[in-house]
């Protein structure tokens, strides 16, 4: 199968999905060629397209991000784009207040199918304000799904299918995970939300990870696997819907659990997991369940700093190791 | 006076109906407030008895398939575009026939069938939405105009002049209607800016700007044909300031003692209801008996929606976990 970037995997899909459906549209800061977005997810659409369909606002978030509600609402599709999850706190009305809550307040009445792609994560010394992992706080908001892809291969299909449902999506990228490779298909396909992807199978422990987090988990595994412990990843890909009976069958199977992401521990997605799994397989483990997340610190700038704050695949190791010993 | 003069571009039986309406608002008002004062209703109430002018003279100037946003004081607003009183009160009772199915309440009445995108609980909430509908209507291809309604409060949050510049940027065909009622709360207008010349404001985002007497109903809607005509024709948004008055409190509970005595009274001597009746008995529209029997019937209508959202079904309690996703059930199950 041939392999293409992150990025390429979601240019693409936002390509196909633009020619599949004329009622979807881009709306963001700095999207149009030749910027072609920070990250370059954009780069060659507005020629396609056009500046009609790959709009590029001012600098207003909460302007574009309640265009984006208003068009939702009255019948187009658009995905807006977020230049870092930070800036999300600039829109948080139109995204919490609004977005989220049309189709329940209206009691059914509206949809709301709006994408809101972004990008979060620690890693090139972009400090406190650019480098937050803020899922959480998306997570934990009744009325919108969240998606996380790790690969290339599952950017490309969440994204798809993030644009052909009918309910808001945050659809958080990884500013590591642009330039990162992977196969993914020519032919068409979507991944549906709520069906994690077993990355990685395994005996000794299961390791839940989201987004980079998946990637430190691999590598993990192959530190692990040259002293005899076998770990089995499981990338949920979706926060919310949350495939928790792959994730329980896979506690089943080892009887350990770590949980790990980019983001701070206290109160993140981790928890729900942790909590989520003491509820349904409390029986099943022979451990106390780890993560293994950031601590709760803003992403400080210095490099060896923000090193010491990041997860790491010999954190995850470190930790699976003493679970599997018994030392936890 | 102009009261003498009969106009020229509405018809006896548009200036009877925007009568009506103005008085069904005021009568719906004044019996919500009695039912929550009674404790039949409950949460947020608050009411717009006093700014019934600026919503009729308004959406009289819309067709059917046009929108508008609203805000927080929005039966007048919703009232005015098309809802109807029983399923309004259904919803104030949270009963099933509701528009929202009991799940909004008063500050959320909406009905998308009639282009009524909502009555919105954050203040300037609805002003960056209408950038969204103008665009969609742009993108459409449709003559469509949508109307945003909002207070004097919102002038002074971020998505007020992030909307305006956006409307601007895109040449949009929305329509800004301030419902300047004097008051954020108990924070008198003239306390929120250096400047409160607020069609002045619009101005500076290159969007037409004009101050309406929001007391008389005649006069908005001629303020506001002309910025829906411009708008329809692809000539971009307006901003509207219509000066009004909100006769009572922010809520009901609220005795509004920020409020001057000598300043209620003055405006209540500005009553846009009395005011187009004498006009309406002036131009031989409305004798005294046609008077009475409007009166009557509004208050029928009303009484019949009372009684429709006491008689209809109260949710089942579990309905509160439905309509949170299209795709997926709360818990995050496919349906």
């Amino acid at each position: 199968m041939r392999e293409i970037s992150y990025r390429d995997a979601l240019k693409e899909a936002l390509k196909e999905e633009m020619e599949r459906d004329e009622r979807v549209f881009l709306l963001g800061e700095d999207i149009a060629d030749p910027f072609g977005s920070a990250y370059k997810v954009t780069l060659g659409l507005s020629p396609i397209f056009g500046t009609d369909r790959v709009i590029q606002t001012p600098i207003s978030e909460q302007g574009f991000t309640g265009a984006a509600v208003g068009a939702a609402i009255t019948g187009l599709r658009p995905v807006v784009e977020y230049m870092y999850i930070d800036f999300t706190t600039m829109a948080m009305d139109q995204i919490a207040n609004q977005a989220a809550k049309f189709h329940y307040m209206s009691g059914g009445q509206a949809q709301v199918p709006m994408v809101m792609r972004t990008q979060g994560g620690p890693g090139r010394s972009s400090a406190a304000q650019h480098a937050q992992s803020l899922e959480a706080w998306f997570h934990h908001l009744p009325g919108l799904l969240v998606a996380m892809p790790a690969t290339p291969h599952d950017a490309k299909g969440l994204l798809k299918t993030a644009i052909r449902l009918d309910d808001p999506v945050m659809f958080v990228e990884q500013k590591l995970l642009y330039n990162t490779t992977g196969p993914v298909p020519e032919e068409e396909y979507t991944i549906p939300f709520g069906l994690a992807d077993v990355k990685r199978e395994g005996t000794d422990c299961t390791v839940v990870a989201t987004s980079m987090a998946v990637l430190k988990a691999l590598k993990a595994a192959d530190l692990l696997a040259a002293e005899g412990i076998s770990i089995e990843v499981v990338d949920p890909r979706t926060l919310f819907p949350l495939d928790m009976e792959t994730i329980v069958e896979s506690v089943k199977k080892t009887s350990r659990l770590v949980v790990s992401h980019e983001a701070p521990e206290r109160g993140g997605f981790a928890a729900e997991v942790v909590a989520q799994v003491s509820d349904r397989a409390f029986d099943y483990l022979d451990a106390p369940i780890q993560r293994v997340c950031a601590p709760s610190v803003p992403p400080p700038f210095a490099r060896n700093m923000e090193d010491y704050v990041m997860i790491d695949e010999h954190k995850i190791a470190d930790r699976v190791r003493k679970l599997v010993q018994g030392e936890i | 006076m102009n009261d003498r003069k009969i106009p020229e571009d509405l018809t006896k039986d548009q200036l009877l109906a925007m009568y009506r309406r103005m008085r069904l608002i005021r009568g719906f008002e004044d019996t919500a407030q009695r039912l929550f004062e009674n404790g039949e209703i409950g949460g947020f109430l608050h009411l717009s008895q006093g700014q019934e002018a600026v919503p009729v003279g308004t959406c009289t100037a819309l067709r059917p398939d046009d929108y508008i946003t609203s805000t927080h004081r929005g039966h007048g607003d919703v009232l005015a575009k098309g809802c109807e009183p029983k399923y309004m009160f259904a919803e104030l009772y949270g009963r099933t026939t509701g528009y929202c199915k009991g799940k909004g309440g008063s500050m959320h009445i909406a009905d998308f069938s009639q282009g009524i995108i909502g009555a919105n609980g954050i203040v300037s909430g609805g002003l960056p939405i209408i950038t969204g509908v103008g665009l969609s209507i742009k993108m459409r291809g449709t003559d469509q105009v949508a109307v945003c309604f909002f207070g004097d409060g919102a002038t002074a949050e971020g998505g007020f002049h992030e909307a305006l510049n956006l409307a601007s940027l895109w040449q949009i065909p929305v329509i800004f209607v301030c419902q300047n009622n004097l008051y954020g709360l108990s924070q008198p207008f003239s306390e929120t800016a250096y400047d409160c010349d607020l069609a002045q404001r619009a101005r500076t985002y290159h969007i037409p700007g004009e101050c309406v007497d929001g007391m008389d109903a005649i006069a908005v809607y001629r303020s506001v044909k002309e910025a829906v005509d411009r708008a329809r024709s692809g000539g971009g948004p307006t901003f509207i300031e219509a000066k009004t008055y909100r006769f009572l409190g922010h809520y009901v509970g609220d005795p509004a003692l920020y409020m001057p005595p000598e300043e209620r009274k003055a405006w209540r001597e500005k009553d846009a209801i009395a005011k187009l009746g004498t006009q309406l008995r002036a131009w031989d529209y409305l004798t005294e008996e046609e008077d009475e029997a409007m009166a009557a019937s509004v208050q029928a209508e009303l009484e019949q929606g009372v009684e429709y959202a006491r008689s209809s079904p109260i949710p089942a309690p579990e309905e509160a976990l439905d309509d949170v996703y299209v795709h997926f059930d709360y818990a995050g199950n496919p349906r």
